[in-house]
């Protein structure tokens, strides 16, 4: 059934996506730091070239009891469960920010257990219900 | 092979299809408002910016559906050169551009109050927008390449090429580190989404169907009878 010009476009067009779908793994290989919306406190903790002048992200979940705020600054914990980062912040915040929350922070690090964040996104989870189910969880 | 598509034979089924979608692609899209915007209860967390969700994830799906299709066809069209798997491509192409569009728009409505931005540069967001570039590149290409046997190739080309990056989204949340969340319902795993709010999901997903196989089958009609019309010239 198949011919020789059928056969020449099939290997024609496995070649050309083999080669693209290649390259583009080992472009993405490269920039694969850049790919990251944010980095974990842990991922932080392991770096050992940090850069301290250069804006960057943090991510990770609010951690519970951890939110203070005074009139000027709030401060609180990100945490990925097994290493914290203390991140201090003067702004508005999004609706969703609250403990126990994902959490992006976006500013620098002062040294390796404090940032200085300058702006606050909250980062939503994947689970979906309602508000009577939530008080049923708990 | 491929006989049964011919579209000669087809524009009889498709007149058919039209009309009984037609008949009853409204009373559906009003159950389905109904369910999605009244009656689905407001989220625990995110209240009732959730209900976004009932057109933004559909949205999401039947644009990348779209592309899967397409790229498939294209496929088929690039080895065997059957002509009118091109006429189906040209066909779905603006549907596709219209939902991923959507639902770039839908998200970043949705993420504003959520998230506090409009648009942030993750991995999703950025290789869905890819997507968009693809759909626009080729109605580009539909629009402005003349000679038919090249634009067949180029398009085709552009939409294999351009498959390489549904997996890149699909999996773009599980990869790397996203704004945006994972994923909440996929095959084989429960449902991260509470069936009060999964059916209405999956309603609206029909009702969206729908109106891409309303707006692909007149579409498709569209192109037979311009290919007709070109043949009927000619004689």
């Amino acid at each position: 059934m198949l011919t020789k010009k059928v056969k020449k476009r099939i290997l024609f067009l496995v070649s050309i996506v083999f080669l693209t779908a290649v390259s583009i793994f080992f472009i993405f290989k490269v920039l694969n730091d850049n790919l990251l919306y944010f980095k974990t406190p842990s991922e932080i903790k392991k770096d050992e070239n940090l850069d301290f002048q250069r804006a960057i992200r943090i991510g990770g979940m609010v951690k519970q009891n951890s939110l203070s705020a005074t009139s000027k600054e709030i401060k609180f914990i990100i945490t990925d469960m097994k290493n914290e980062i203390i991140v201090s912040y003067s702004g508005a915040i999004p609706n969703l920010f609250a403990e126990g929350k994902g959490v992006v922070a976006e500013g620098k690090l002062k040294d390796r257990n404090y940032f200085i964040a300058e702006k606050i996104l909250a980062k939503h989870d994947e689970n979906y219900m309602p508000p009577e189910l939530k008080k049923n969880v708990k | 092979m491929f006989n049964f598509l011919l579209p000669s034979r087809i524009y009889l089924l498709i007149e058919k299809t039209l009309k009984f979608i037609n008949s009853v692609f409204f009373p559906i899209l009003l159950i389905g408002l109904t369910f999605a915007l009244v009656i689905s209860p407001p989220d625990y967390i995110q209240g009732d910016s959730v209900r976004i969700m009932y057109l933004h994830v559909p949205s999401a799906w039947i644009g990348l559906a779209c592309f899967a299709s397409m790229a498939f066809l294209s496929i088929l069209n690039f080895i065997f050169k059957t002509k009118n798997f091109f006429l189906i491509n040209k066909s779905l192409a603006p549907i596709g551009l219209l939902f991923t569009c959507l639902a770039i728009i839908t998200g970043s409505l949705w993420g504003k109050p959520t998230w506090g931005a409009f648009w942030v540069w993750d991995a999703r967001l950025t290789s869905m927008m890819v997507l968009m570039f693809f759909y626009f590149f080729l109605i580009l290409s539909f629009k402005f390449i003349k000679d038919q046997d090249k634009l067949v190739k180029v398009s085709s080309l552009i939409t294999i090429l351009g498959s390489i990056n549904l997996p890149i989204i699909k999996f773009s949340v599980d990869w790397w580190t996203t704004l945006h969340q994972p994923a909440s319902i996929s095959l084989g795993k429960s449902s991260k989404i509470d069936p009060s709010m999964l059916y209405p999901l999956i309603l609206m997903l029909l009702v969206f169907l729908l109106f891409s196989a309303l707006i692909f089958l007149m579409k498709y009609k569209t192109e037979i009878i311009r290919i007709k019309k070109k043949r009927i010239k000619s004689l």
